[in-house]
């Protein structure tokens, strides 16, 4: 993946409305073939800056190329390159969603035969069949929703632009469409704006977290994670001596800390360990030599919300 | 081209789809003739003068009710934010509202199309004045319309958008500036089209009114972009 192309390149990028600074000196940029979860707390910056990418306000300064296109200068076919599902999604609430699609692939500049199919696969895909001659105002938020998505990807864009996209989906709708948003960024280049966390680490190879107006922290979400020295060991259920236990466990090299509290008849300890220390082998060797009851022994890393949270909170 | 047909396509559906072409198509023939016959029988003359003289007035009522939606109902919904990330241009979304607009006022007028069929009944019409006539009321009720949406671009509430599309044409204004205001306002213009003269002077006055406005229009699209 490393040696595909550059679809998306943010540099020096800077909003500021009236004396507020919006968007701080932002670079980054995004390769074919890549799904970027960009994530931030409310009010961090992200849809101004997706707003920006997408020619809708310009940048106070900086630039953003999309495929080697400036979009200041060549604004229209930047846009054509682009699928976008804002926030909130609106759409035309008094059109039916079969006139909605075709409406939005004539603007498209898309035509007859070639319209109509893509128009058919967007139902198939998007599961928006049934629907085709119900209002979009009158369709329930799920059903808006692909009504979206199929308006963003309707002709076939190179870079999907996705706010919010899973908001109103049930668990069976967000795995289909996550499954999509996958096999579109095979080929394609996808930005994800998104405050489900979990979503966003099972659905992107790379992660940027920004935080008014700046970036704070950028990587896959395993490195993300693991840079977390924070919360990161492992919890063990055992009968044993407490104060034995405790000896035990804090001789072992890499632990750092270790909490008992007693449960019924046995214990649950808890061991915090430096960021890369894998030491469950150790732990398990030390019940084992001791003889103690072993119940659980359980790692647990740092998530995306703990590192979200203690990057992004005051 | 083909975007402006889009935009213009799905702009004159939208007001089918909603009751706003069909109330005002009634609302506007009936009240239009009303107002035209209460006189006709006592002026007992066979031609449409009455009719057009009313015409800057009545627009003034229906005209806004045309336009008022058009960007205000797009900024509130948050439309606006997918129609500008289109590949499409400013320019190319106001005059596809613009025609689309124009289009159902032309319809709406020419369904009065039953009162010259008859007053020739009745009488003996200069159908020639009636033709100029109706080219003048189109012109006039376009220059309202370009007025109308650009004042709709410049809120997100349709009732302002209504309020204020209304005295905007009606220029209430200081005496001292009055007759230079009477000159540029949209009525004096029409009292030698409702005569049936149609003078080069007053199309160019009209064209470039229309013109300017939308002109506004895509500039107040374009303030999104200003610091």
């Amino acid at each position: 993946m490393s040696n595909n192309p550059i679809m998306l390149e943010v540099k020096e990028l800077n909003k500021k409305f009236g004396n507020f600074h919006a968007v701080k000196n932002l670079n980054f940029e995004v390769k074919k073939g890549e799904i970027l979860g960009f994530l931030g707390p409310n009010g961090a910056g992200k849809t101004t800056t997706m707003r920006m990418i997408t020619c809708f306000i310009p940048p106070t300064s900086g630039s953003v190329k999309v495929n080697g296109l400036d979009n200041k200068v060549n604004d229209l076919d930047v846009r054509k390159k682009i699928g976008y599902l804002p926030e909130n999604n609106p759409l035309y609430n008094d059109m039916q969603v079969s006139e909605y699609l075709r409406f939005v692939g004539e603007i498209r500049g898309l035509k007859g035969a070639t319209l109509k199919s893509r128009i058919d696969e967007m139902y198939a895909v998007c599961g928006l069949a049934k629907m085709a001659n119900r209002q979009t105002g009158k369709l329930s938020k799920g059903y808006r929703q692909r009504v979206g998505l199929a308006q963003a990807m309707l002709h076939n864009p190179d870079l999907l632009i996705l706010d919010e996209p899973m908001s109103g989906l049930d668990p069976n709708q967000i795995i289909e469409i996550r499954e999509l948003i996958r096999s579109m960024g095979q080929e394609k280049t996808v930005i994800y704006c998104s405050h489900i966390l979990p979503e966003v680490a099972a659905t992107c190879n790379r992660i940027l977290i920004i935080n008014e107006g700046a970036i704070v922290a950028s990587g896959t979400p395993d490195e993300l994670t693991s840079s977390m020295s924070k919360s990161n060991g492992y919890l063990i259920r055992v009968k044993a001596d407490k104060e034995t236990l405790r000896t035990k466990l804090s001789a072992i090299e890499g632990i750092t800390r270790v909490d008992i509290k007693e449960s019924g008849e046995w214990l649950e300890a808890s061991v915090t360990t430096g960021a890369r220390e894998d030491v469950g082998e150790k732990i398990y060797k030390c019940v084992y030599e001791n003889g103690w009851t072993l119940n659980e022994l359980k790692h647990h890393s740092a998530s995306l919300e703990d590192v979200f949270t203690q990057l992004t909170r005051g | 081209m083909q975007n402006i047909s889009a935009i213009f396509k799905k702009e004159f559906k939208a007001y089918f789809l909603s009751p706003i072409a069909y109330i005002f198509i009634t609302v506007y023939l009936i009240t239009t003739t009303f107002l035209f016959f209460q006189g006709f029988f006592l002026i007992n003359q066979a031609d449409m003068r009455g009719y057009f003289d009313l015409m800057p007035w009545v627009f003034l009522f229906f005209v806004p009710a045309i336009t008022m939606r058009t960007w205000a109902e797009e900024k509130k919904v948050k439309t606006l934010e997918l129609l500008l990330t289109w590949p499409i241009s400013d320019f190319e979304v106001v005059v596809g509202k613009f025609l689309a607009s124009f289009a159902l006022l032309s319809i709406v007028v020419l369904l009065s199309i039953t009162i010259p069929v008859t007053i020739a009944i009745l009488g003996h019409p200069d159908m020639g004045q009636i033709v100029g006539q109706y080219i003048g009321a189109l012109l006039l009720g376009g220059a309202y319309l370009a007025i109308g949406l650009w004042v709709s671009s410049l809120t997100e509430n349709q009732i302002v958008a209504f309020i204020v599309g209304n005295p905007f044409v009606t220029m209430a204004s200081p005496s001292f500036l009055v007759p230079v205001l009477s000159y540029l306002g949209l009525g004096n213009h029409f009292e030698s089209i409702s005569r049936g003269v149609i003078d080069t002077r007053d199309l160019i006055y009209y064209a470039s009114v229309i013109g300017f406005f939308l002109f506004l229009n895509v500039c107040s699209l374009g303030s999104r972009k200003w610091e």
